[in-house]
């Protein structure tokens, strides 16, 4: 059998492709961007909710907080060492990110304006991550779906982390409440962006089904989550910003509102409120550590030729 | 595993393996008597608890604030988790400070009897700098990543030493505060001394700055080993840990440390030119961590979070 039919069987069997085995060029520059993507997103997702830690109103909150944000580099690095399985390299991977050159979720490019922001993004932010990325522990390649079952399975307890402070800040003061208010009118939105371009404008999407590397369309996970926030909204008392939305008995499902792609678009290629200020402070990073990072190698070269 | 509702699917908990840490979480004081032992003044073992945790939560706010701008990220996930762990000291620390002060309260008939006692965050939040009791060590903030770790090793040795002896202790709680923190406080100086030995002996910038950084630091560590009244009547109680004692193990450690970063022999302490944080004296240094810790608390009156 020629490695291109076994590559084909294993897809259609719907076992796992991994790093050893015959792979399409195509598909393994198709895993690299995606699973770069993600660790992007990880990495550059720390920023928004990491500006909170130091501010945190408990000490409680504080360790919470701490925890996931250390959780979201945890999972950068299992990412990367993903991509590093297909031949990338987490270095060029890195440059390429600080360069502008490669995407993260567009999501990472607004601002967390009070500590509302912290809760929202954990029901929101987290909920709609966990919705793209459960069908990707049935990705077709073997590294990045064993890294996503890991990481779903913290994002879940992100996502209930942040639900319960909202729940609990909503019994708290009215200036609290306005908070939550507040920061799910300026989330909700930017929430149902991450789920990509509507189906029709998605330009990747027909070989990554083919290939088992998505599993359902961009539109399908965005009305899932629709369906599932709604009794989480009104279970926590505050009103999701769309006037269109409302129970469709005849689909099934809850019809909402347009998205504003244009806003989509225009965040997504550098135009969002945040998206200089998060690559800059990526960049600080990685030229203030340069040194560190010189001396690390140069170090353990030293021990190497000691051993020799 | 379920995929028709992405929620439903992950609350699966029959798999334990598939968490970084494992979700059985204990609680170390689980079952310790909480009684303030006999013949000790609840007023000193209040002030000692605090300033063992003062150094903890403010030397984790430094911590904190080198998440998202670490050389690395295997030093982001390490940073955030010794951060994790001073937090956890300071949390125990500070609840026993506030329990232990309001057992006080009762014993002395005071008109406040009967009240709540602080718990830890009107600790952390609702005290000012003056009434922080952390070494000024702690508090200093970091020029670069030399004066970090520089920082972190001259802290994590002498609290490290410190803790093992605590563990002793006639108290309870503060024998399983000790024994929770040895652990932890093993990693944290392990961790450090991996880095001045690398920044040491790396290139000839690094082990320039890595210098630097060590003459910075190390000289005003002299204020760890000066005991404090409060710590000298609890250590004649068999409950605290004299700091005078730690220097010996100090000394060997950072000696030791500096052999093989290549650095020359740690500089002598110099003598006190400022007052002591464990008497509230401290810098502007503690102003700007407390205004930047306390101000979302102290903002939201009666707010719950």
């Amino acid at each position: 059998m020629t490695d291109e039919r076994v590559f084909e069987e294993t897809i259609a069997k719907d076992q796992r492709v991994e790093p050893r085995d015959w792979m399409p060029d195509g598909y393994r520059r198709t895993m690299i961007r995606q699973i770069a993507q993600h660790a992007h997103s990880e990495i550059i997702g720390m920023q928004p909710e990491g500006a909170w830690i130091t501010r945190a109103p408990t000490l409680r909150r504080k360790a919470i907080l701490l925890a996931k944000v250390q959780d979201e580099a945890g999972h950068g690095l299992y990412l990367y060492s993903a991509a590093e399985t297909l031949g990338a390299d987490r270095g060029d991977l890195t440059r390429r990110l600080i360069e502008g050159r490669q995407k993260y979720s567009s999501i990472f490019n607004y601002p967390t304006l009070t500590f509302a922001d912290v809760g929202v993004i954990g029901w929101l932010v987290d909920g709609a991550a966990i919705c793209n990325q459960v069908p990707l522990c049935r990705s077709s390649y073997g590294p990045y779906a064993r890294a996503m079952i890991r990481i779903c399975k913290e994002e879940s307890f992100h996502q209930r982390q942040g639900y319960e402070l909202l729940m609990t800040m909503m019994r708290g003061t009215p200036a609290q409440r306005e908070m939550v208010q507040d920061a799910t009118d300026r989330w909700w939105w930017p929430s149902l962006m991450m789920f990509g371009p509507p189906d029709e404008e998605s330009p990747n999407s027909a070989q990554s089904m083919a290939w088992k590397i998505k599993r359902h369309s961009n539109d399908e996970l965005r009305q899932r989550f629709v369906d599932m926030s709604v009794p989480q909204a009104e279970a926590l008392g505050v009103t999701l910003p769309d006037p269109a939305l409302r129970w469709n008995p005849g689909r099934d499902h809850y019809d909402f509102g347009e998205i504003d792609w244009a806003e989509f678009k225009r965040v997504i290629s550098g135009g969002g409120p945040m998206n200089a200020e998060r690559l800059a402070h990526r960049r600080r990073a990685d030229e203030d550590g340069a040194w560190v990072r010189e001396a690390a190698a140069a170090h353990a070269a030293k021990r190497a030729e000691a051993r020799a | 595993m379920s995929f028709d509702d992405a929620y439903d699917a992950l609350t699966d908990h029959d798999d334990d393996a598939r968490w970084a840490y494992g979700t059985g979480f204990s609680d170390p004081l689980a079952g310790v008597p909480t009684a303030v032992p006999d013949g000790v003044d609840p007023a000193d073992l209040a002030a000692y608890c605090l300033m063992l945790g003062d150094d903890a939560l403010v030397m984790s706010h430094r911590l904190q604030q080198w998440v998202t701008r670490a050389p690395e990220l295997e030093d982001e996930m390490a940073l955030a988790n010794i951060g994790l762990d001073l937090l956890g000291q300071a949390r125990l620390l500070l609840s026993r400070a506030g329990e232990v002060e309001q057992a006080g309260i009762e014993q002395a008939g005071f008109e406040n009897a009967g009240g709540p006692a602080r718990d830890e965050d009107a600790l952390a939040y609702l005290r000012d700098p003056a009434d922080f009791r952390n070494v000024r060590l702690a508090e200093r903030a970091d020029e670069d990543f030399a004066h970090l770790v520089a920082r972190l090793l001259v802290f994590a040795t002498w609290r490290l030493a410190l803790l093992d002896r605590l563990t002793s202790s006639r108290d309870p709680v503060l024998a399983a505060i000790g024994a929770k923190g040895v652990k932890e406080a093993t990693y944290h100086r392990e961790y450090a001394a991996g880095w001045v030995v690398r920044l040491g002996d790396g290139t000839d910038l690094s082990h320039t700055r890595m210098r630097a950084a060590v003459d910075a630091v190390e000289p005003p560590a002299g204020e760890l080993f000066e005991p404090h009244e409060v710590e000298l009547r609890l250590a004649a109680a068999g409950v605290a840990v004299d700091p005078s004692a730690l220097r010996e193990e100090y000394d060997g450690v950072l000696a030791e440390v500096h052999r093989v970063a290549t650095l020359p022999p740690p500089p002598p302490f110099e003598a006190a030119t400022v007052g002591a944080g464990r008497d509230g004296v401290h810098g502007p240094e503690l102003v700007e961590i407390l205004n930047e810790m306390q101000e979302l608390a102290r903002a939201v009156p009666g707010g719950v979070w």
